[in-house]
Parts: C-alpha cells; sequence; structure tokens
C-alpha cells in the first residue's frame, strides 16, 4: 500500500498512491496510516483522488485510521471519487468524517480543532 | 434466471482467496462496463458485488480450504443478473441475512469497522435470491436498469 505525506505546519497530507481500498489491502492501509500518523499534527487529511474504489473492508480500515489518530486530531478525506462517496453516504459514515471534493477545498478550510 | 434473454453473458472464475477477488471483482466491472452496463449503474454494481465476492472469501471459506469462486452474469437491456458460486459453507440458517444497516454509536472510537457489506448489497440490488444444492452455494444479485 503506496501512502506518501507531506506536513504543513499543523496539518499533514497524506496520498494514497493506489486505485482501490478493498478487502485485499485494508489491513496493510491500516498499518502502514499508523506509521505515517504516529505522533504527528492534529489534522490529517488523506487525499483519496486516486482511488477510484472502495469497499466495505476499506471503509473500515479508514474509520480505524481515524480512531488510532486518538482524541484532539481529526481525519479528513479529500478528492473522493463518486463510487467513493456513495460507500460513504450509504453508510452515513459521511456525517462522521468531513469530506472534501478536492484536496484544495480541504487546504482552504480552516478547521476549529 | 429462467427468463429468456439472449444479450450478453459473461463469466469469470478465480480463487476464493483476497488479492484474486481483488483483481476478479476489477476485471468484471471492467468487464460489464465495457459490454454496455449503463454508467448510471456501474457504481451500484461494483460495490455490491465486490461485497458479495468478499462475503463468499471471509466467510463461506472460512477455516476450510477455499476453492473457486464462479461468477456468472447475464446482461440485459432491461436487468442485469449476476450468480456468484462457491462450494464453501452454506449462509447461516440457509438465509440471506438481513440489510440492517451498521449502527454508528455515539462517539469516534465506538464506530463500527465492520458489518456494512449485506446493508449494502440490500441497499443497492433490486432483488437477491439464494440457493444451495449439490453442496454449493448460489446467489443471485438481480439489478433492474
Amino acid at each position: 500500500m503506496a501512502l506518501t505525506s507531506s506536513t504543513t505546519g499543523t496539518t499533514q497530507v497524506i496520498t494514497v498512491r493506489a486505485d482501490r481500498i478493498d478487502a485485499a489491502m485494508a489491513i496493510q492501509f491500516k498499518e502502514d496510516m499508523r506509521c505515517q500518523t504516529e505522533g504527528g499534527p492534529t489534522r490529517v487529511i488523506l487525499d483519496l483522488s486516486s482511488v477510484e474504489f472502495i469497499d466495505s473492508s476499506g471503509l473500515g480500515a479508514i474509520v480505524a485510521s481515524m480512531k488510532q489518530l486518538g482524541s484532539g486530531r481529526t481525519l479528513d478525506l479529500a478528492g473522493l471519487h463518486p463510487v467513493v462517496e456513495k460507500v460513504f453516504r450509504l453508510t452515513r459514515m459521511d456525517t462522521v468524517f468531513r469530506l472534501y471534493p478536492t484536496m484544495d477545498s480541504a487546504l482552504s478550510t480552516a478547521v476549529e480543532q | 434466471m429462467n427468463r429468456k434473454c439472449d444479450k450478453k453473458c459473461l463469466e469469470l472464475s478465480f480463487p476464493a482467496v483476497e488479492a484474486e477477488a481483488s483483481k476478479g471483482i476489477a476485471t468484471l466491472s471492467a468487464r460489464l462496463t465495457q459490454n454496455g452496463l449503463p454508467e448510471h449503474k456501474t457504481d451500484d454494481v461494483k460495490i455490491a458485488l465486490a461485497e458479495a465476492i468478499n462475503n463468499v472469501v471471509e466467510h463461506a471459506y472460512s477455516g476450510i480450504a477455499s476453492a473457486n469462486v464462479q461468477v456468472n452474469c447475464r446482461l440485459c437491456k432491461e436487468r442485469l443478473e449476476i450468480v456468484i458460486s462457491d462450494s464453501g459453507a452454506p449462509l447461516p440458517g440457509l438465509r440471506i441475512p438481513d440489510g440492517k444497516p451498521a449502527q454508528l454509536g455515539s462517539s469516534i472510537q465506538n464506530l463500527p469497522e465492520g458489518g456494512f457489506g449485506w446493508f449494502l448489497i440490500h441497499q443497492l440490488t433490486s432483488e437477491i435470491r439464494y440457493e444451495r444444492y449439490d453442496g454449493n452455494n448460489h446467489l443471485c444479485l438481480r439489478f433492474d436498469l
């Protein structure tokens, strides 16, 4: 599971370099997210613009990634393809995460911590 | 599946392990699109197909040697029928599980990380049928187009 990360001030952007997050890679994704976010900034934005498909295992791995950030830190999601957004909407996880259509819109939105 | 239909038929078989299922789901989704599955339905079909196949990999073959998953698709003008067959354990009670949505709970730490699969399948299909015979499971998903 290829993730790349960059940090500016209190915001860390993690970009998923894969076209799917599914059952075959969910556990690896969760572990890689743990490594990337350990002791990092309070706001993490996950760039999903390369991800063309997600299943419920992938959704669960993103939920787990948010949990392992701990309290006081947030995981926002940006660049969701329509099918990815649909999985979040159907499961009502769109009410739990902040979803942004693009990375620019996520970065330009200040978030109250 | 007995309705007369002279349209596109696709089939694919692959070992019931996660990596092969991932490739199989992607291949089937692409082939259905190439064969004229309407664009407004492709997302629904992709999601439901993936959840149904993942269930076979994770549950039907859980604790036993896994064999193959066989997927047969029949695409007509008005509907798509997908039959997913495997030789694993039957669905508990020989029943299709309810499609209850997972409760999100009141805090981040209590959020569910699973239990969405059957809910998604119920939400996205027009009909689900399940048959067990000759030691095989056959799950038929119908999508009205």
